[in-house]
């Protein structure tokens, strides 16, 4: 496990969501490992001892990750946990434990009910039952939906639609100038040219593109995928796999399903095949910028019927600088985006209502990752505008 | 508070047993319920009219948990002398929930064959003699047709020792032999019908509950997905088993099968036609039929029909499924049975006869007095001992050990033997929930399978689908478990009980005389190399890596180096000492 203790230290930092030599691992086989010597230790060697996990991972996040959090603990938690409303704290995490003591009792209880907690002042905790990689995405997660939820209240505070205590404004320009930074170094482009005749020519593209993706710092490694349509097959990436390590992640799936490969397929892979058969797109590109996401999820309406469903029943015909805001679930059950996504994609892209944003390309990834850098800092700036930050 | 109904088919009789609060607490219900009231008779032999047939729901069969409808069955298996257990999804779990009973306990021997009938608390015997010789659907055609029922066929009278249990003419025991068991107590069938209803705590929060794992489920393309189990049945697991490299062909000697292609769950689709079927409630439902009402093969079936048999003919596969289901044989372990006497007789999968070989296996002719005893039997006894693809006798299942480490350890330590319910490390080392772990590695796999036997215990003492742990996890069920309970118990209190469960079966296992040797796998995993090829290299284990992770397995698991119980892990979980 040292090697995977390792590679997410390592990218914890890269993804700028904690400082270097912040983050410790510990890993439980049958012998108890640490990836570093720390203070916490004996309050966490209890806890993963007693945990029915393999392995737990604690560091404070990087700014601005800390004064959101920070700002949401002390001001927004109810009844001892945060509960952000998009799509993968709906979907995975539920929500999130606020523990105020940092001692073994406290974390453990937190930890018997969800993966991950957040120990103000101390840092955020989360736990694998198998593997360091569950540790590092849930802790990736809870920094994600938390700067989602602080962006959207602070939306809401800006137009006097909700009043957040305290003086949450400082947290909210901290946050967009670190991001501003962050989305201007974004300026490379996916060099490989379509359309691609083989499936090993698509699959070098989905590492290019993928990999791009998470280096312009618009999304998370983990959340997201990526394909490529070659006639009837689409090359697509394998559910939990990160876009920034598609190597061996990528499957050949028959569009008429006449193999079950796409068994380990993305759980969007019903939108893309959906997407595929109703248009001439040859490439696909899915992340969750943090600005699409948070856009998608402001509506003033805040009277309006559906409101607390508009994942799923949003009727309003929604738009954000002309891209359409459609709702959608994950996956394939009746709410699935697959239904929604695909008549949306007439031009640039498609936000999902507090999920993610599709872009696409008719022949490579060229199209559909700079549709994708467009649309998030456009959202990024509306929202400035909107806000005055 | 449940009630048990223990039933003597030798006097007739009938008792209730009302567990208490302490002990639902304890074990949950289930498969861990049913291992508890197992243990004072554990080191019985199978036929022994004092070994009870267990069956045995959860608490949160017949509500509106999702996929939450199952029945468990344990006792000990002639197959492979160990402690086993099987799930069986359908109506039969709830409708015994619905007659008020959380487990039936069978113990006895009836003179003649007969049959039980429950309807509510009425409990009624019948003679069964008349159903004696009579294929399956006969056995059913003759019962009421209203509620649920279970009955074994005429394998179980000739003594085939992987005989099954058929449920509502579908659903059947997985290869550890209860229908044999069940016909050693002289009993053909149950049938029961309830008129009653499982309460449920707090209806809102279980609806809260519901929603949560409905939405997981969605997202899962294993399960929803179109090419998934709600689509293909466990059958979609065939081409991803080829497609890794570990689809075992012609008794393991290879692990990929060229004619996988045509021989998959697309071309059964194509061939028969599939409709869905499945439990009530259940959003998967997993089960497929074809145009005609019969019962596409499982995963397991397809394969051992297959590239484990060398067959090729689609039809061949759909027939002999038939020919076993009537027959009451379970066909996996038939396929395992027929590939390993193929082998060390040397035949070709050319001059196979499969459909001849099954006919001599059902009716105990030519060489079916020796097939009817499974692999392990058949290779000893033909001098081949090594041929024998099994752990405890039991054969492994369509899913390589060289293609993933992890399964080879859960294989090899599972209690029941050659087995991957307990632990199903294909879900992260294949299908990469809930998250991808490195398969041709024992790096972390000790702990892993230790707690994925743990989770699964769980589960099945919850009565809760193990296909939904593709997705969901005891953190959602713990919700599920105190909306339908009013206890409150977390996803890690969940877990502690599933050890429990495990540690129970441990127990038994060793008080059944099995050691340390006999968690271990057949030579050929050792030395011979799987078939590689797209960049895909299936070596053989290495020994010393298998036998490192089994040791901290066991230390992970509180046994002794030779994976023995031990007394302070007993008391720490609260289970009785060896005595």
């Amino acid at each position: 496990m040292d090697h995977l203790t390792a590679k997410y230290l390592k990218k914890l930092v890269s993804q700028k969501i904690c400082e270097s030599n912040a983050p410790l691992f510990g890993v439980l086989d049958d012998r108890l490992y640490w990836s570093s010597e720390k203070s916490e230790i004996p309050v966490l060697e209890p806890v993963i001892k007693n945990s029915g996990a393999s392995s737990i991972l604690f560091s404070p996040p990087a700014e601005p990750y800390r004064s959101v959090i920070d700002y949401l603990c002390e001001y927004s938690s109810r009844e001892g946990v945060i509960k952000p409303d998009d799509t993968e704290t709906r979907t995975f995490l539920h929500d999130i434990p606020v523990v105020e003591e940092f001692t073994p009792e406290r974390i453990s209880d937190g930890l018997k009910r969800r993966k991950g907690i957040i120990i103000p002042g101390k840092g955020i905790l989360t736990q694998g039952s198998m593997s360091p990689e569950q540790a590092f995405v849930i802790y990736s997660s809870i920094c994600f939906s938390t700067f989602v939820k602080f962006m959207t209240d602070f939306y809401y505070h800006s137009k006097g639609l909700i009043k957040m205590n305290g003086d949450p404004e400082p947290v909210a320009v901290k946050a967009v100038r670190w991001y501003s930074e962050t989305l201007s170094s974004a300026v490379t482009l996916p060099e490989a040219r379509g359309p691609f005749s083989s499936g090993e020519d698509a699959i070098q593209a989905m590492a290019e593109a993928g990999s791009l993706t998470v280096s312009s710092g618009m999304v998370d490694s983990f959340f997201g995928n990526i394909s490529v349509r070659i006639e009837n097959t689409i090359y697509i990436s394998q559910t939990g796999s990160s876009l920034d390590e598609l190597a061996g992640c990528i499957d050949p799936c028959p569009m008429d399903n006449s193999t079950t490969n796409a068994i380990t397929a993305s759980s969007e892979f019903p939108a893309h095949r959906a997407l595929y058969s109703t248009s001439n797109r040859k490439t696909i590109l899915h992340g969750h910028p943090k600005f699409s996401v948070t856009m998608s999820m402001l509506c003033d309406d805040i009277s309006c019927v559906n409101r607390g469903r508009c994942h799923i029943k949003c009727s309003k015909a929604r738009h954000i600088k002309g891209i359409p805001v459609v709702p959608g679930e994950i996956g394939s059950g009746p709410y699935s985006l697959s239904k929604t996504m695909p008549a949306a994609m007439t031009g640039r892209g498609v936000i999902i209502w507090g999920h993610g944003l599709f872009t696409a390309g008719e022949e490579d990834f060229t199209d559909a990752y700079k549709n994708l850098l467009h649309i998030e800092k456009n959202c990024f700036n509306t929202y400035l505008d909107l806000t005055g930050c | 508070m449940g009630r048990i109904l223990k039933i003597d088919l030798q006097y007739k009789s009938t008792k209730i047993i009302e567990p208490g609060i302490e002990l639902y607490k304890k074990f949950t219900g289930g498969r861990g319920l049913a291992g508890h009231y197992l243990r004072p008779y554990c080191t019985l032999q199978w036929e022994s009219p004092e070994m009870p047939l267990l069956f045995f729901t959860g608490p949160l069969c017949g509500t509106g948990s999702p996929s939450s409808g199952l029945v468990y069955l344990v006792s000990v298996s002639p197959l492979t002398g160990c402690v086993s257990d099987c799930a069986i999804c359908g109506e039969f779990g709830p409708e015994l929930k619905r007659a008020g009973w959380d487990g039936i306990i069978i113990t006895g021997r009836s003179e003649g064959l007969c049959g039980i009938k429950i309807t509510d608390g009425e409990i009624e015997f019948s003679n069964a003699e008349n159903l004696k010789g009579n294929p399956i659907t006969t056995v059913f055609g003759s019962l009421s047709g209203k509620g649920a029922s279970a009955a074994s066929g005429p394998a179980a009278e000739q003594g085939i020792l992987y005989s099954d249990i058929v449920f509502n003419d579908s659903h059947f025991t997985g290869g550890n032999g209860f229908g044999t068991v069940m016909h050693s107590k002289g009993l053909k069938y149950i049938d029961v019908q309830g008129s009653g209803k499982t309460g449920v705590y707090d209806n809102g929060e279980l609806n809260e509950a519901r929603d949560d794992i409905l939405r997981l489920v969605s997202a899962s393309p294993a399960l929803m997905g179109a090419p998934g189990i709600s689509e293909y049945g466990t059958g979609a697991f065939l081409d991803l088993m080829q497609s890794r490299l570990m689809l075992p062909a012609d008794n393991f000697r290879k692990t990929s099968f060229p004619g996988a292609g045509k021989l998959n769950a697309y071309s059964f689709r194509q061939r028969f036609g599939s409709a869905k079927g499945g439990c009530a409630g259940c959003p998967v439902l997993c089960k497929k039929s074809s145009s005609d009402g019969r019962t596409i093969p499982e995963f397991e079936a397809m394969a051992g029909f297959t590239s484990l048999t060398g067959n090729r003919e689609i039809d061949t596969v759909m027939a002999a499924c038939v020919f076993c289901k009537e027959q009451g044989i379970d066909p996996f372990i038939a396929a395992s049975s027929i590939a390993c006497y193929t082998e060390v007789k040397r035949i070709s999968p050319e001059k196979l006869d499969l459909m001849k070989l099954l006919e001599e296996i059902a009716f105990s002719r030519g060489d079916g007095e020796l097939l009817k005893t499974g692999p392990k039997e058949i290779a000893r006894a033909l001098g081949k001992p090594e041929l024998s693809m099994t752990v405890k006798g039991l054969p492994l299942p369509p899913a390589d050990p060289r293609g993933a480490y992890g399964t080879a350890l859960g294989y090899a330590v599972s209690t029941k033997g050659g087995d991957y319910s307990h632990a199903f490390p294909l879900s992260h080392e294949i299908l990469r929930k809930p998250v991808a772990t490195e398969r041709f590695s024992f790096s972390g796999k000790g702990r892993i399978i230790k707690l994925s036997e743990d989770m699964y215990a769980a589960a099945d003492s919850l009565s809760a689908c193990r296909h939904i742990f593709l997705t969901a996890s005891l953190e959602e069920y713990s919700k599920v478990f105190r909306a339908v309970t009013g206890i409150e118990m977390s996803g890690h209190d969940l877990a502690i009980c599933g050890e429990r469960v495990c540690y129970n079966e441990k127990i038994m296992s060793h008080l059944r005389g099995f050691t340390s040797d006999d968690d271990d796998l057949s030579e050929r995993f050792f030395s011979e190399p799987g078939s590689s090829g797209n960049g895909i290299k299936i070596s053989t284990i290495n020994r010393e890596e298998f036998y490192a992770a089994r040791e901290r397995y066991y230390r992970v698991r509180g046994l002794a180096p030779d994976g023995a119980p031990l007394k302070e892990k007993c008391e720490e979980l609260g289970l009785e000492w060896i005595i």
